[in-house]
């Protein structure tokens, strides 16, 4: 196990709507923080931003964020990636209107 | 107004053109992002945390009332039915899908808009006094060199990759209410000794990570001379400004290393040498855009009903002792709109709102409204017999708070609701800052306060020239907030000096309301506003009331 490395997810941007979305596990890009792959290895984690990186009919900016184990799949770590699951606080726009949270 | 000739059309219909084959390129997978990235943001679009942000420019802060329709129209059919007004005289639309973008760019078209240079290490959006052209105070309307700053900026090929964006703003009052000092270059338009007007010339102001004053480079520039004096600074910028560190690049930092003097001869030899080359404009061609901006005629009103008004119904009273400015035209009043209701988001407008503002500017105002720096919207000429209907009819959208200038009339950027610069959120606390104070009653003792937050260190909600600013920072994981006192947005510009350690998300609005209580017991009397205290005391009995345990620990 690479020493000091904690687990991360992929995320991006949607190309057309620019919503944040999760590279899962069988390779999908879902809207939902919790159906994204938790990758604990560093190299693994590398080799899958650069197949990110590569769906650029897709998604813009790929990038890691930290991320850690809960109930129900993946949760953010930082107060931004907690508020790129939910949408702006000052209206129920965003993911919290599609019904994703 | 300013109306668009066919070339203006022609320019703006083919830039549109241009990107929205752009757009089918980067879908089609023809274009990368990083091969994008750089031509939707030469046309103001942005990708933010939630979706992508079109910024559109609203010229020096004028709208007509067809334009306001427009972006009503905008916000309903193509973005979530609202949108933002900026600290930069832009509206922000927070929603659109990028294949839906051409569309709206051509939809602005149709009524004289663009967001060209909106971003991009370019010169942006010109601004200007928000009361240009009505105000008592004023020397000369701003917006005709505006527009013609407008004219000679856009798409000039000399200044399309500056070493960082730059942003001019152009006064025309001795009353300075367009921020010009901390603009790259500010203008102010002052009367010469031969009664002549010209331009008090400032260069390298700026907020930002590094705040910054701009100074003189020009106490007196000809009218004449402008184009070639603007021209001559900025190709010694170009050429002399950083480009090996982002955050070294602006012009600011060119002026401070190099120092005024030195930089103001590289300018005055680059002058001398262009003036003999560029003549600047032709007479007759300011003379146009001047004539397009003449006023209106303000016929002789009665204040009859105004003052009937005035004395029959409190809240009226109350909204026009806070929210209406000096015209320079007897029986005529300047109304700020607030878009600042207690809890709301600063600067947002709904589409209907947008919509009854276009009616109240035809019905009242000729048909003019404007967007100020501070998120307001202003209708410059109103006559003053018709102002309680006008208050009425705000009332229906929401329109009628009665805050301009009060603790509640908050400048606040994005932040982390949608920026993705920010580093914290700005937009809640202006809302709790705002609904705290209603609730416990001490707006109006209060009286004159200008709190301004930003979301990081960028500045877009000016914090630094805040009575009192916030700065929200990410500090390890979590939101903190630090305050600066004693900053002057005005011709009088100061810095605010940080107060102390920053506070956590939940405990910023009780300092802030601890800092005014102390206030409030400090003043000599309601007449000496929050920032004159400030001025006679110093920063000690504010830093106590901010930081009691501190203070109780010192006096042990």
């Amino acid at each position: 196990m690479s020493r000091g490395f904690t687990p991360k997810i992929v995320t991006a941007n949607a190309l057309v709507e620019g919503d944040a979305v999760y590279l899962t596990a069988d390779d999908r890009w879902s809207r939902d923080h919790a159906e994204a792959e938790l990758i604990e290895d560093e190299a693994h984690a590398q080799l899958r931003l650069l197949g990110a990186d590569r769906q650029r009919d897709l998604v813009v900016g790929a990038y890691l964020a930290e991320a850690r184990q809960g109930p129900n799949g993946p949760e953010p770590v930082h107060f931004r990636e907690a508020f790129r699951t939910r949408g702006p606080s000052n209206y129920p726009h965003g993911k919290q209107e599609a019904g994703h949270v | 107004m300013y109306d668009y000739t066919d070339f203006d059309a022609a320019f703006v219909a083919r830039r549109n053109a241009q990107f929205r084959a752009q757009v089918e390129r980067r879908l089609s997978g023809a274009l990368s992002e990083d091969e994008f990235r750089p031509l939707r943001l030469m046309n103001g679009l942005y990708l933010q945390l939630h979706a992508y942000m079109l910024r559109v420019a609203v010229p020096y802060g004028t709208l007509s009332s067809r334009q306001m329709r427009q972006l009503a129209h905008i916000a309903e059919r193509w973005d979530k039915g609202y949108g933002h007004f900026t600290t930069r005289q832009n509206i922000q639309f927070n929603w659109p899908k990028l294949t839906e973008v051409p569309d709206i760019l051509d939809a602005l078209s149709e009524v004289q808009m663009h967001s060209i240079q909106t971003s991009g290490n370019t010169i942006r959006n010109v601004t200007a006094d928000h009361f240009a052209g009505a105000a008592a105070d004023e020397i000369e309307d701003p917006r005709p060199t505006a527009e013609l700053i407008r004219q000679w900026s856009s798409d000039h090929p000399e200044f399309q990759f500056l070493p960082r964006k730059f942003k001019i703003g152009v006064s025309g009052s001795p009353h300075d209410r367009a921020v010009v000092k901390s603009h790259d270059i500010g203008l102010g338009i002052v009367r010469g000794g031969s009664g002549q007007t010209g331009y008090e010339v400032i260069v390298g102001g700026g907020l930002g990570r590094t705040p910054m004053v701009g100074q003189v480079i020009r106490p007196f520039l000809k009218k004449a001379d402008l184009l070639p004096y603007l021209e001559a600074i900025i190709s010694v910028y170009n050429l002399m400004g950083r480009r090996d560190n982002k955050f070294k690049a602006r012009i600011k930092i060119t002026v401070f290393e190099n120092g005024i003097e030195r930089f103001r001869d590289a300018v005055e030899a680059r002058f001398e040498q262009l003036s003999r080359d560029f003549a600047g404009v032709a007479p007759e061609v300011l003379a146009e855009i001047e004539q397009s901006f003449a006023a209106p005629a303000f016929p002789d009103a009665p204040e009859d009903a105004y003052l009937a008004a005035r004395a029959a119904d409190p809240v009226f009273r109350a909204w026009s002792d806070t929210n209406l400015a000096e015209h320079r035209a007897p029986g005529h009043a300047i109304v700020t709109v607030s878009l600042k209701a207690h809890g709301a988001t600063p600067g947002d407008a709904t589409a209907a709102q947008m919509r009854l503002l276009a009616d109240l500017a035809d019905r009242y105002g000729g048909g003019e409204l404007r967007i100020s720096h501070e998120q307001n919207v202003v209708l410059p000429h109103v006559r003053k017999a018709d102002l309680p209907a006008l208050h009425a009819a705000l009332k229906t959208e929401g329109l009628a708070t009665a805050n301009v200038g009060l603790v509640s009339d908050i400048i606040a950027c994005p932040g982390m609701d949608y920026c993705t610069l920010a580093t914290a959120r700005s937009i809640p606390v202006a809302q709790e800052i705002a609904t705290r104070f209603r609730a416990i009653g001490l707006e109006e003792e209060i009286g004159r306060m200008k709190i301004k937050i930003s979301g990081c260190i960028n500045a877009c909600g000016h914090h630094h020239v805040g009575h009192i600013g916030i700065l929200g920072l990410d500090r390890a994981g979590v939101e903190n907030y630090q305050i600066t006192l004693g900053g002057d947005a005005t011709e009088t510009m100061a810095l605010g000096e940080r107060a102390g350690p920053g506070f956590a998300y939940d405990e910023i609005v009780p300092a802030i309301e601890r800092l005014l209580r102390a206030y409030l017991a400090l003043r000599t009397d309601p007449g000496e506003p929050f920032i004159e205290a400030f001025r006679r005391l110093g920063p000690a009995p504010f830093k106590a009331a901010l930081y009691p345990a501190e203070a109780s620990r010192d006096a042990a």
